[in-house]
């Protein structure tokens, strides 16, 4: 999807190196309203590193992010703070607050952060479960959740703060096969609602009929871009549809 | 065995040793454990001149005996001009005694809470100080407290060691008795009695405070 429109989020020449190996080599992304790019590439090509260079849970070493047209100052707390709850960050191991049950892992933002009321963000993080369908498990712990559920509680979390985009790094990476289903069914509900978000993935199907955008990232580049059709169809010769082969090989194989 | 010895001399007296006591534990307990837990925090997180200082008072306050530490608040302290009588000395070197333990639990509770926590607080907005607050301390204070609650109970026991510096708690209490009758046997069996209750009423205080904190599968993983 190009649009003439401005990006609502611009990452320009991410760099960063971690233990003397260069891990982005100066990455750049537009990324539009309503638009899903997916991120796909070997493990350790720095996927999760870009994502989270993004909302700078890792400062990069050099680079620039804009959030509609502006800037990013890395440095002043506030800002930072204040962008963060714009950007919706969602972890391969869930990363759900272990002391928290359901409910109040998706209200304590909102409280906190947020500083709506006690009453507020309940009802609030309520409507949030119910959305991802977990309605009836608002009491339970991230112990005693399964780990589709509770990555549908960490969407719910993330979506509870109203971002404007979301990072969704292999949200079903962790997941045993038969879950994983439940939680790209309320990426794929997110998606068609509109929602604007970045994927790193392995979900070559999902990809396929859901991205706007597949950006392969390989060594700490994006080395191609381009839609699904151009990079996944069946008489492609890229880099990315080589990859997806050989992942499928390997399904395959273990299967 | 004379009973009147018993109850009109020793136990009227370990009674009110008894109350010192405890006005000597709670405070300290208290306090020594918030101590404990910012300490402790400061050691794992805080800037570098930060954490060398909080490490600096851990090292000094679990190096040193407990004894020198009161003589010098309470007999080396006047010599700069600050007189504290000796409860207040008393406290103040058993919530800093203690404080430094607790630091220690903390500390190594904190670095077992994984880094993903942080991270999620921190992607939606939580400032470093939140994080801490709200979602890294009380998963670290559940882990840490059968940790802390040990070291309550040394508390329970090194509070013994107030009457050195005159202020005369349970053991001041008894010693004076033994004393000056020569009983030793019987006063300091029945002292080890007495702490013997506290120390069996902290830990079912600190067992029920456990399981009230208990959260499902928390700390299983």
């Amino acid at each position: 999807m190009t649009s003439p429109q401005k990006p609502i989020l611009r990452v320009e020449n991410i760099c960063k190196t971690l233990g003397g190996k260069e891990i982005l080599k100066s990455v750049s992304l537009s990324l539009y309203k309503g638009e899903l790019k997916v991120l796909i590439g070997p493990s350790g090509a720095g996927k999760s590193t870009f994502l989270q260079c993004i909302n700078f849970l890792i400062p990069p070493d050099k680079g620039r992010v804009w959030l509609e047209e502006t800037e990013i100052q890395s440095r002043r707390k506030r800002d930072l703070y204040a962008f963060r709850q714009q950007v919706g960050m969602i972890f391969q191991d869930f990363n759900l607050f272990d002391h928290l049950n359901a409910l109040e892992n998706v209200a304590i933002a909102l409280r906190k952060v947020k500083k709506m009321s006690r009453q507020a963000a309940r009802d609030h993080a309520v409507a949030e479960l119910e959305r991802v369908g977990l309605g009836d498990k608002i009491t339970l712990y991230p112990a005693e959740l399964s780990g589709g559920q509770k990555q549908r509680v960490s969407i719910a979390r993330a979506l509870a703060m109203d971002p404007k985009i979301m990072l969704l790094d292999e949200p079903t990476s962790a997941l045993d096969p038969e879950l994983i289903g439940e939680v790209l069914s309320v990426i794929r509900d997110l998606a068609k609602g509109g929602m604007t978000m970045i994927l790193a993935t392995h979900q070559i199907g999902f990809t396929r009929s859901l991205a706007d955008e597949v950006l392969f990232m390989e060594n700490g580049s994006i080395i191609e871009q381009g839609s699904p059709e151009d990079l996944l169809s069946q008489d492609a010769s890229s880099r990315t549809r080589d990859f997806c082969c050989r992942l499928n090989e390997l399904y395959e194989e273990s299967v | 065995m004379d009973t009147i010895f018993f109850t009109d001399q020793l136990i009227p007296a370990l009674n009110r040793g008894l109350v010192m006591s405890i006005k000597l534990i709670i405070p300290s307990g208290l306090i020594g454990l918030m101590l404990g837990i910012v300490v402790g925090t400061l050691r794992t997180f805080g800037h570098s001149a930060v954490r060398k200082a909080a490490n600096a008072y851990a090292t000094v306050f679990r190096g040193t005996p407990l004894v020198v530490q009161l003589f010098l608040l309470y007999f080396g302290l006047p010599n700069i001009g600050i007189y504290l009588d000796a409860y207040t000395a008393a406290v103040i070197g058993f919530i800093l005694c203690s404080g430094a333990y607790h630091s220690e639990y903390i500390r190594g509770s904190l670095l077992s809470i994984k880094k993903g926590q942080f991270l999620a607080a921190q992607s939606m907005g939580f400032s470093t100080f939140k994080a801490m607050f709200y979602i890294i301390v009380p998963q670290a204070i559940r882990r840490a407290l059968p940790g802390c609650g040990n070291e309550i109970i040394y508390l329970i026991k090194y509070s013994s060691l107030a009457y050195i510096i005159t202020c005369i708690e349970l053991t001041g209490e008894g010693k004076i008795i033994a004393t000056r009758t020569f009983r030793y046997t019987e006063v300091f069996l029945v002292i080890g009695f007495y702490y013997l209750v506290l120390v069996t009423m902290a830990s079912l205080g600190l067992q029920k405070l456990e399981k009230r904190l208990t959260i499902p599968g928390f700390g299983k993983a």
